[in-house]
């Protein structure tokens, strides 16, 4: 589900903004003796999409409007009730505010800190390789591994964290206590992202051009004002993608650590919208209900889209 | 190097080519660890105990997954000719009448003897039809049973209480002798399910769900349940209770490293036990309030069963019946209660067991079946629900809150009986 475009400029068919000529001067055009064969070239990846992303997506919309025995032997036509049970369901609505919460926490956190990182590493000179390295390295850890790390550093009986806790006062009870739970999902969730951040605001800085860092230090003073006014404009094409990528990131793929961390069994803990659609789709067999979630998140994650480009990248100047 | 691999090549062509004359069947089962390699093993047996059918074993995960991986093979007809499902996904595919075939019927049609009779007491019926048909194949049984700290009750001059009554009077002197006095590992299955059956109550209506999935519902608000769930609530608060949440092996954690006195595990624990506590320790019932039941009947089975799936071949369902059929010979069951600790499902196995004087060695191996061999009662037989995966997630989620503070006996209670109820209601529509 995740985007993997390496640049700020993917999906260039929803901004409004026109593009500039691909073909300018100078620049080859490729001619192709048939018309056929562009699409021919077009057509294994066109196949890949279709196989794997609309096919499964019109099924789980076809499914949601019926209820079904898991074996497939007989299915009764419910019209919308699978939605309405889902959307007026307590529970659900619930998850569904803790998933809103969740997203927006670890997307603010992972991408301040990340800045944070970036900018102070930026300014390193001896032995900055050392330290990108470190700072980088965490990503290469699978997202089950993270979790179960962070399941350790939160565990009842030997946790160091809930150690630290204590000495505060904070009877820390991770799987047991809702909060507690939450947090520390929230933190390991923001330390498994931060580091991907850190490297894209890291080579978004050094690609800020010295003239024009020098040109602000010597109109301005203040090392802060000048990165509020003149380097984080320049980051914004940067801080977009990362911001939809972070977004995609707390809504999908925290799912192998919610996982890790609840233990295949959620109980009272927090769980995210995804989680959900799992655990009724694989864990309970109840297809139909599974199906009506999977597609309110299909219709969440279309608008959350539109509104990014539409609302947000206005106000981006890519340079 | 070369000639290494040249072997291995000869190896592979050759098993290959033992196999292509007999029939090869499929098992797609739900266990890891020790538990999958011994599947193995048992599959091993049976294909070098006769030359006709082929046996190939395949882990599919957890029991959910190899539930889910099942049903959708089953969906686009390349189903196995085994499947392995868990006693909460019981429901679930017998309800799904034509996706099986009744063991009975297959191991009867393919000319063996089959006898109900065999089987121990408590194993008899839970994966049978309300007429006692087996549907499907009991293979790995487990009863929840009461873990001893042996060091700590000796500390506390105290006995192994036989019900919760005397449990109650011996709490504080364990908690004085600095125990936890009692943790255990699934509410759902020890304290809940398992609480109906071992005081012979009415876990859900409809005969517990066998007679029909139109309008059942489920009895947690019974008062005698709520009671129990009061104490623990009580005891947890007064320190004679310890409870981490609704994963299992947080809760058996403690008891290993020696800081409970009494833990509720598996019959099937006793084998990873020997290697991980730090102290001796024994096994008994689980216990039971005399107020409710002054004697207390057996548990329902946990574990798993075998089903045949449907649509095979006449060769293949035959093969499927001999593997059956092996599986129930007293020395396979003897093998696989030995190596794994899940209990020895037919009477043959357990003489046999005995007879070898085991359970002299290993006194808790046999608290399990013992457990199932006592008296039945008329709702101890099983349970019958559908969706019951989710309606324990349910249970998790408030069991969690009660011991949480965040909500009380009496309104968790009440919360799940209508979500239960509801998600009763929709299996009935899909199974209708």
């Amino acid at each position: 589900m995740a985007y993997v475009a390496p640049s700020p400029r993917f999906l260039p068919w929803l901004t409004r903004k026109p593009r500039p000529k691909v073909f300018a001067e100078g620049a080859k055009r490729v001619q192709f003796s048939s018309p056929v064969l562009p699409y021919l070239f077009l057509a294994p990846q066109l196949a890949v999409i279709f196989i794997f992303f609309y096919w499964p997506s019109v099924q789980a919309v076809s499914s949601s409007f019926y209820i079904e025995d898991p074996f497939g032997f007989g299915s009764t036509f419910v019209g919308m009730s699978n939605y309405t049970d889902v959307l007026t369901s307590a529970q659900y609505r619930g998850i569904a505010l803790f998933t809103v919460v969740f997203t927006a926490l670890v997307t603010l956190f992972s991408l301040s800190i990340g800045l944070l990182l970036g900018v102070k590493a930026d300014a390193v000179i001896r032995g900055s390789s050392a330290y990108k390295t470190m700072l980088i390295s965490v990503y290469a850890i699978a997202a089950p591994v993270a979790a179960l790390i962070g399941m350790m550093f939160f565990d009842q009986h030997i946790g160091p964290f809930v150690e630290v806790a204590s000495w505060f006062g904070w009877d820390m009870r991770v799987g047991l206590s809702y909060s507690d739970t939450a947090f520390a999902m929230i933190v390991v969730a923001v330390w498994k992202q931060v580091p991907y951040n850190f490297i894209f605001f890291l080579s978004g800085l050094q690609s800020v051009p010295v003239s024009v860092r020098e040109a602000a230090a010597i109109d301005c003073k203040s090392g802060f004002r000048r990165f509020w006014t003149v380097t984080l404009p320049l980051l914004a094409p940067t801080a977009f993608f990362l911001l939809i990528i972070n977004v995609t990131y707390s809504l999908f793929d925290t799912f192998g650590i919610i996982d890790v961390m609840v233990k295949d069994k959620a109980a009272n803990n927090p769980i995210t919208l995804v989680y959900k659609v799992y655990e009724d789709g694989f864990r309970g067999n109840d297809l139909g209900s599974s199906s009506a979630q999977s597609v309110i998140l299909m219709i969440v994650v279309f608008v959350l889209t539109i509104f990014q480009f539409r609302f947000v990248e206005r106000r981006i100047h890519y340079t | 190097m070369i000639t290494k691999f040249s072997m291995a090549a000869l190896a592979v062509t050759f098993s290959a080519t033992s196999s292509l004359a007999a029939t090869n069947i499929t098992w797609w089962h739900g266990m890891g660890g020790r538990n999958g390699e011994v599947i193995n093993e048992i599959s091993q047996k049976f294909n070098q105990s006769q030359s006709e059918c082929a046996l190939t074993p395949v882990s599919k995960g957890t029991y959910e997954e190899a539930l889910a991986s099942g049903i959708a093979a089953f969906r686009s007809g390349e189903q196995p000719n085994i499947l392995q499902v868990f006693d909460a996904g019981a429901a679930t595919i017998i309800n799904a009448k034509g996706a099986t075939v009744a063991a009975e019927d297959l191991i009867k049609d393919a000319g063996y003897d089959f006898n109900r009779d065999d089987f121990i007491e408590g194993v008899r019926y839970f994966y049978a039809d309300s007429d006692g048909k087996f549907v499907g194949m009991p293979f790995n049984s487990s009863a929840p049973i009461m873990y001893i700290n042996d060091e700590a009750l000796k500390k506390a001059g105290v006995e192994a209480p036989k019900t919760w009554e005397e449990f109650e009077a011996i709490a504080p002197k364990l908690k004085e002798a600095g125990y936890i006095p009692l943790v255990q590992s699934q509410l759902t299955w020890e304290f809940t399910e398992n609480f109906f059956s071992r005081h012979n109550l009415q876990f859900a209506s409809n005969n517990n769900g066998y007679d029909s999935v139109v309008d059942t519902t489920i009895n947690v608000t019974d008062p005698n349940h709520v009671m129990m769930y009061e104490k623990l609530k009580d005891w947890h608060d007064n320190g004679y209770f310890g409870y981490y949440g609704a994963g299992w092996s947080d809760n058996q954690k403690p008891f290993e490293e020696n800081k409970v006195a009494l833990w509720i595990g598996s019959s099937g624990s006793f084998g990873g036990l020997q290697k991980t506590a730090q102290m001796p320790f024994s096994a008994t019932f689980l216990p039971y309030w005399k107020s409710v039941n002054p004697e207390g009947v057996h548990t329902f089975i946990g574990g798993a069963a075998l089903f045949a799936m449907s649509g095979k071949s006449e060769a293949e369902n035959k093969c499927t019946a001999s593997f059956f059929h092996f599986l129930t010979s007293p020395e396979i069951q003897k093998f696989y209660h030995q190596a794994t600790g899940y209990v020895a499902i037919t009477e043959a196995a357990y003489e046999l067991a005995k007879e070898e004087g085991y359970y002299k060695e290993k006194p808790a191996a046999e608290v399990g079946i013992q457990q199932l061999q006592l008296p039945s009662g008329e709702w101890n037989k099983g349970y019958r629900l559908g969706f019951y995966p989710q309606i324990r997630t349910i249970m998790e989620r408030e069991y969690n809150g009660i011991f949480a503070g965040e909500t009380s006996v009496k309104d968790a209670m009440e919360t799940i009986k209508k979500e239960g109820d509801e998600l009763l209601a929709r299996f009935a529509k899909t199974a209708g």
